[in-house]
């Protein structure tokens, strides 16, 4: 190992963020340049949004070992706080989004807490069941909310219309990175190995002094706030929310990705989320049929991935650019058969 | 809201009737209060007819954790598969009763195929992988619906299988409806405690659900045990499918999973795992979501189920007759 | 909680801990499960640097008093005085926090994670830097890092695991998983450690180094170390007291000469070897 050759921490940084750079450069030319049409543009948005949502569930189900069912309220509670800032602020343009984005992130993190405190209360199933309950819960004081206090807050069934469009391909890109990067950095610290110690064996991590409680509601609220900041920018980007947009159904969309890119992955989370974003409209453009069986090829996908490879495609395993090129560095002396490690390294 | 608004006119009469005379005054008390028992009485019988077709369900939900720990979300699209196979059938020109035991008999061999294929493969997987395979066995019926049937809701030929004229007993309408729900939820729930309880089967599934391995080694046949608890369990999902499209006279592909939710907070509720648990909980959830539309908040009956369940299980984490798990160190 | 009256005790410190207070006193322990005693009247003093061990029959409770020490199960009866502080009230972190880890019987280990992650996730309550530290990637978060980190190595260098340390623990065998899970325990700065059968499953050479280890660990952190093992020559090489549990209950308590010589245990367990 100490033959290796390692590549020091502040070149590992200047790799990665040229890279995005370079990503986001070239994503704005396609763009201005009209190589990327609007009808592309949407899709780049979508997937961008729902990269954001898989990967801040992936830390309550792939770290934290928990199985919310519940994940598409959080995102709800984000994007009506948005919407209704949004709506009712002063202010317009950039500030006035990116201040909707953190309040969205910041609520919704809110009622992470307050649904996560009791609900990680039970384990398991239990703890599926009531974040399920909570989530249409949440859905249904949206649509009906109005009816109670006698004015129009959410629009009830309706929906929240209006609201202004800001959503962009470069305010979503930045979204992304900020997500993946704090949610890795979390996860590679003291506080993130407490998380992965509580998903592998809680009695042991109990037995290590760790506040199980303490770092649970963390992950718990982790998620949820990233999951409300997905939910802003969706609402910014359709410009109208529906309560009927985050069901149950929603929900299990996302869990779908995360659990087919691999519970505990992020480039998992990040690849499935973005292929099954894209495969809709691609089947769209081939055949309207094969589209409107693009469900029913999702539960089939999901049951035969659980019965072969009930880890998910990419199981645990995370990728990191450095450690590839570290690697390649080092390959005469490439150790086979390296245990992979089972956390996050993407960037 | 209509209810309520209804209640305020009741009292502004009952205020005029004071200054009228104390002796109308009396008739109208007289009159109202029959009115309301009456209205309570039909109201407590509509919660009985929901709750027992919840209660039909949830046992199917409940035997089945109990013995391989799995929540089976598959179980209300499996009442869906049935409404839509009577209703397909009666439509085909089949004999009613004829078409209710191919429902039902459609309902057990969907169980069992799905149990074969799908949940099977991951008995010695992680619980988690188990229960999001059931997830997307749920999709996948609803889904395959949707495409085959389209979204919208069908009529069901309700009165081809009960009548839908209604009694008058003492003054209460009640539908014939209300009563063949309430009375055959009963029998069956009456058989299956003796099927449990009484016969060589019914040892045979206590004693895999205690455990599995030790069961085993009695010589008991732990896979045909399990399927057998997945065919009884989808008997009663089948009935209470023909009972529920009875009730509400309408299929759709999405109608399973809310009926399915449901009856699931139900056997939560009382206690998952545990039978006379899932039929208190069927009925609590049933009269529980009758008496919300009756004081008029019919848009929160969802709402109000799930933060019933929610309550339950902070208060009891494991239902109210369910065993509490603990982990051995 | 009211003070507690020193009471006399029935076991033998060594010499040298005679003098300070004992690191554990459990007084009149004891526990029922469902109206079953699983554990009672159990009194034991453990010196500062005491290797004790803790012997008796299948199912006599031993696991149970592990469990009853670390809050696992919170006792029915009894008190338990760590380091004379009285962990009433406390919790299983709360315990490890003041002072004792512990391994377990069946082993325990965060499987999929890597074998210096399990090492730092001991050392976690031995760092601070907060949350926002971690995300900002700050200096303090660096620093101690780094420093948790050669602690690790240091530590697994104990049974020479310092190069296993980028393997998944899971992927490790069997002793070594024992020997990591004991790692882990010390990571978390114990005054107490309870080994849980530590040499279960390994060959007479292994568990003779084991014994070599386990002396080497008190004598480097002048911990105290208790232990659950099945195999006697362990016990009777480096434990200095030993305690007989059968039935829940101590039958005796001693030196290990005293206990191969007491009618008692010969009765209730090396008897029942013997015959065998």
């Amino acid at each position: 190992m100490n033959q290796e050759k390692q590549i020091p921490m502040p070149v590992r940084y200047l790799i990665n963020i040229a890279l995005l750079a370079i990503c986001l450069v070239a994503g704005n030319l396609l763009i201005s340049g009209g190589f990327i049409s609007s009808y592309y543009q949407k899709i780049l948005l979508q997937v961008g949004i729902y990269i954001i949502a898989a990967v801040s569930l992936n830390v309550a189900t792939g770290y934290l070992g928990q199985l919310p069912l519940g994940h598409a309220g959080f995102m709800a509670v984000g994007g009506y706080t948005a919407g209704i800032f949004l709506k009712a602020c002063p202010l317009t343009g950039i500030p006035a989004f990116i201040l909707s984005l953190v309040l969205a992130g910041i609520v919704a993190g809110i009622f992470g807490i307050i649904i996560g405190i009791p609900a990680l209360r039970l384990k398991g199933d239990y703890l599926a069941i009531i974040t399920l309950g909570f989530g249409e819960i949440i859905r249904v004081i949206l649509l009906n909310i109005d009816n109670v206090l006698g004015f129009k807050l959410t629009g009830g069934a309706g929906g929240l219309m209006g609201i202004p469009k800001y959503t962009s391909f470069n305010s979503v890109f930045l979204c992304v990175v900020i997500t993946c990067f704090v949610i890795h950095t979390l996860i590679k610290s003291r506080h993130g190995r407490a998380i992965l110690s509580i998903r592998e064996n809680e009695i042991a991590a109990e037995s290590c002094g760790i506040n199980t409680t303490y770092y649970k509601t963390m992950a718990f609220v982790v998620s949820a706030f990233f999951a409300g900041v997905s939910g802003a920018l969706f609402a910014s980007y359709l410009g109208i929310l529906v309560p009927g947009d985050f069901g149950f159904m929603k929900s299990i969309e996302i869990l779908v990705m995360v659990v087919l890119g691999g519970m505990g992955s992020m480039i998992g989370s990040v690849i499935a989320a973005t292929v099954l974003t894209i495969v809709p409209f691609l089947l769209q453009s081939i055949s309207q049929t094969v589209a409107d069986y693009r469900m029913v090829i999702y539960s089939v996908l999901l049951i035969v991935v659980m019965i072969f490879k009930p880890s998910g495609l990419m199981g645990t395993y995370d990728f990191s650019l450095t450690s590839l090129i570290q690697r390649l560095i080092n390959l005469p002396s490439v150790h086979e058969g390296v245990a992979k490690k089972g956390d996050g390294r993407n960037e | 809201m209509g209810a309520a608004i209804r209640e305020k006119g009741d009292s502004g009469t009952h205020r005029v009737s004071i200054c009228v005379s104390p002796c109308i005054h009396l008739y109208y008390k007289y009159r109202k209060g029959r009115i309301y028992l009456m209205l309570i009485v039909s109201q407590l019988i509509n919660g009985l007819q929901l709750g027992s077709i919840y209660a039909l369900v949830a046992l199917g939900y409940s035997m089945v954790y109990g013995i391989i720990m799995l929540l089976n979300f598959a179980h209300g699209d499996i009442i869906m598969v049935g409404g839509y196979v009577a209703m397909l059938t009666i439509a085909a020109g089949v004999n009613p009763i004829f078409a209710v035991v191919l429902a039902i008999a459609a309902c057990m061999i969907l169980a069992v195929v799905i149990e074969k294929v799908a949940y099977t493969p991951l008995r010695s997987s992680p619980r988690i992988s188990l229960l999001i395979t059931a997830i997307g066995v749920s999709f996948l019926l609803e889904n395959l619906a949707q495409n085959i049937f389209g979204a919208n809701a069908q009529p069901f030929p309700n009165n081809k299988i009960i009548k839908t004229s209604s009694l008058n007993i003492g003054g209460v309408q009640i539908g014939v409806t209300a009563i063949v729900t309430i009375v055959v939820s009963v029998i069956s729930m009456v058989l299956l405690t003796f099927l449990v309880q009484k016969t060589k089967r019914g040892k045979a599934m206590r004693a895999v659900s205690e455990d599995m391995g030790a069961a085993q080694l009695m010589g008991i046949n732990v896979n045909n045990t399990i399927t057998f608890t997945f065919a009884v369990g989808s008997l009663l999902a089948g009935i209470g499918s023909i009972l529920y499209c009875c009730t509400y006279p309408q299929v759709s592909p999405t109608m399973g999973s809310m009926l399915g939710l449901k009856a699931f907070v139900a056997a939560v509720l009382g206690g998952i795992g545990s039978i006379p648990g899932a039929m208190i909980g069927g009925f609590a959830i049933g009269l529980a979501e009758v008496l919300v539309r009756a004081v008029g908040l019919s848009d929160w009956t969802d709402g109000v189920v799930f933060a019933i369940l929610i309550v339950v299980l902070l208060l009891r984490p494991t239902g109210l007759l369910g065993r509490p798990m603990t982990e051995k160190v | 909680m009211s003070k507690m009256v020193p009471m006399p005790s029935h076991s033998i410190l060594p010499q040298r801990d005679v003098d300070k207070t004992p690191i554990l006193e459990a007084r009149l322990l004891g526990i029922d499960f469902g109206g079953l005693t699983a554990v009672d009247n159990f009194t034991l003093t453990i010196g500062r640097t005491e290797i004790a061990g803790l012997i008796g029959p299948n199912g006599a409770g031993k696991t149970t008093v592990f469990n009853l020490l670390t809050k696992v199960y919170q006792p029915t009866r009894g008190t338990i005085l760590l380091d004379t502080k009285d962990t009433s009230g406390m919790n299983t972190i709360q315990v490890n926090r003041a002072g004792i880890a512990r391994t377990f019987q069946n082993i325990r280990l965060f499987k999929n994670l890597s074998v210096l992650d399990n090492v730092l996730i001991g050392i976690h309550n031995s760092m601070d830097y907060p949350l926002v530290t971690s995300v900002l990637r700050l200096p303090q978060y660096w620093k101690q890092e780094q420093e948790a980190k050669e602690k690790a190595l240091k530590l697994l260098s104990i049974f020479q695991m310092q190069d296993l340390a980028k393997y998944q623990a899971g992927a490790l065998p069997y002793g070594a998983q024992r020997r990591l899970e004991i790692v882990r325990a010390l990571a978390t700065n114990p005054k107490l450690l309870l080994l849980d059968e530590p040499a279960a499953g390994m060959n007479p050479s292994e568990t003779a180094e084991l014994m070599e280890n386990i002396r080497q660990i008190r004598d480097t952190f002048q911990i105290a170390i208790m232990l659950i093992e099945h195999d006697m020559n362990l016990v009777m090489g480096i434990c200095e007291g030993i305690a007989v549990l059968n039935y829940g209950r101590i039958i005796a308590k001693g030196t290990p000469e005293e206990i191969q010589e007491n009618p008692a245990v010969i009765e209730a367990y090396l008897g029942k070897r013997k015959e065998g």
